[in-house]
């Protein structure tokens, strides 16, 4: 096998990582509060590890685009609470949520962290991000159908006899 | 000189215990919980968001329990908060067309692909109060039905297919827009300072200029291309991260109007636009929003500036109903030394016009 083979798998497998980091830190930052405290509290895990940075509550000024889809254009903040940790391994996670919830985002930060052990990181996404995510998409599927009740059907009047 | 002049410490004092006291009402009732605004007033609550220019649905609900009520008061509650927070960036443009939807209508075409959805609105209904809500009812479970498609394709998309709309202005020219919150505004504006202004301004004072061009002060012969609310993904480009950190999603809402046609004889006629984009589900400050920003592209679009619709300093100066409150609520604080001055100048002119009134007389005799 050439080294450009080789060079070629890493990547690829570098990008799906990636990738698969990228979804579970959406889900996360998605995730309510409450329920990512409990599945956590279910998982029975207590890694060691030190704040990096925060947790911090700031702003991020959100753009929009004139028109949709022209010249970008600021339109307003939103509160944005981030965190980093390091764990005692030396891993090191980061998270960014919406909102305030300084504990949550702490909590997301740890999960960043400790899933960089692959064994982990499997139980981490069987047992915590997949219920988020179900419970995520269950919630778009109940409103998505709740907006298609409300679609109008039109029809047309025939007037007069034939 | 200048004559400071203290006091009033204690009245302050007890004025506003007086005001905690009174914002709680009769303790009787049940205090009223920052979910309950939430839940309960989310137009409240979104509108605070978008005057306020501050996205936190709880921060405005507390905003609107500690105002009691007094949105322009709210709105300054989140603003000034605002001010306390440090600044983590720009998010990446919003995606409307991957909006998830949950209202989208158009007023242009009736069979647009994904079809008209009406979702929570207040349209088609009576206006008549309803006795049942005062008492207390249980709604009903939504209806649901089998979703159609989930991406819905912006109308203004397949109208600029047949090129009969005019484009959005191309982000090429100016890759990062001005940003009015950190730099003072000087007229005249570009368009993407000019939004930004109109997103945070006043839904009031926009729906009156909104009206006005309807009434025929710059008449725009608008039609309604479409509107939607729905959520949107959130991302933030961060140094530690080698792709953007996913924040979550907000609900907001969007307005591209379609406006006359206008042509040239290096131009064939085109149908012009105005954009709104509101947080929170804010249908008719969007409406209004694009209504203005379409007046206000008179100068760019060669129109006649004939209408106060169409000054851009005059709107924009007057949008912030933060500003405006601050200026016209300063005119109650003590201005007794003003005043004396004033007193002392109007009593020493009219005792010269009455002597002078003397003056003349003995000359004429």
């Amino acid at each position: 096998m050439s080294m450009v083979d080789d060079a070629l798998r890493t990547d690829s497998a570098a990008i799906a990582s990636e990738m698969a980091r990228r979804d579970r830190m959406a889900v996360l930052a998605r995730a309510d509060g409450k329920q990512l405290r409990a599945l956590w509290t279910g998982l029975s895990l207590d890694p060691a590890f030190e704040m990096i940075r925060g947790p911090e509550t700031g702003l991020a000024t959100v753009r929009g685009r004139i028109s949709g889809d022209g010249a970008p254009f600021n339109f307003g903040d939103v509160t944005v609470t981030r965190a980093s940790v390091r764990l005692a391994d030396g891993s090191v996670g980061h998270a960014y949520r919406l909102g305030r919830d300084q504990g949550a985002a702490r909590l997301c930060a740890v999960i960043d962290a400790i899933v960089h052990d692959d064994r982990i990181a499997e139980r981490i996404d069987r047992t915590l991000v997949q219920p988020l995510r179900q419970a995520q998409q269950d919630r778009d599927a109940r409103r998505m159908a709740e907006t298609a009740a409300t679609k109008v059907d039109f029809f047309t009047l025939v007037r007069g006899e034939d | 000189m200048y004559v400071a002049v203290k006091g009033g410490e204690t009245a302050i004092d007890n004025a506003h215990r007086l005001l905690a006291d009174r914002r709680r009402g009769n303790r009787d009732v049940a205090e009223l919980g920052l979910d309950h605004i939430m839940e309960q007033l989310s137009q409240a609550v979104d509108r605070v968001m978008s005057e306020g220019a501050l996205y936190d649905r709880e921060l405005a609900a507390l905003a609107i329990k500690q105002a009691r009520g007094d949105m322009i008061e709210a709105i300054f509650l989140a603003r000034a908060y605002r001010t306390t927070l440090p600044r983590f960036g720009y998010t990446n443009p919003v995606d409307t067309a991957a909006m998830q939807v949950e209202r989208r209508i158009s007023a242009c075409f009736k069979d647009l692909p994904g079809g008209q959805l009406l979702g929570p609105t207040f349209d088609y209904t009576h206006r008549l109060l309803d006795p049942g809500l005062a008492e207390g009812a249980t709604p009903e479970t939504p209806e649901t039905r089998a979703p159609e498609q989930a991406r819905m394709m912006r109308v203004s998309d397949f109208l600029g297919q047949e090129g009969l709309l005019e484009p959005a202005p191309d982000g090429s020219a100016k890759p990062v827009p001005d940003d009015i919150a950190r730099t003072p505004m000087t007229y005249p504006l570009d368009r993407d300072a000019r939004l930004q202004a109109l997103a945070r301004g006043d839904e009031g004072f926009l729906l009156s200029m909104a009206y006005s061009t309807q009434r025929g002060y710059a008449r725009s012969h608008p039609f309604a291309g479409e509107i939607r609310i729905g959520e949107v993904e959130l991302e933030l480009e961060v140094p530690e991260l080698d792709f953007a950190a996913p924040l979550g999603r907000i609900q907001v809402t969007e307005c591209q109007m379609v406006n006359q046609f206008q042509g040239s004889a290096k131009a064939p006629p085109q149908f012009t636009r105005g954009y709104g984009l509101v947080f929170g589900q804010a249908e008719r400050k969007a409406m209004a929003m694009s209504l203005v920003d379409r007046s206000l592209r008179a100068t760019e679009l060669g129109e006649d500036l004939v209408a106060p619709a169409q000054d851009e300093e005059f709107v924009i100066a007057h949008a912030d109903n933060v500003q405006a409150t601050g200026f016209v609520e300063h005119l109650k604080l003590p201005h007794y030394v003003d005043f004396q001055s004033e007193l002392d100048l109007v009593r020493r002119l009219r005792a010269e016009a009455a002597a002078g009134t003397g003056e003349a007389r003995e000359a004429a005799e």
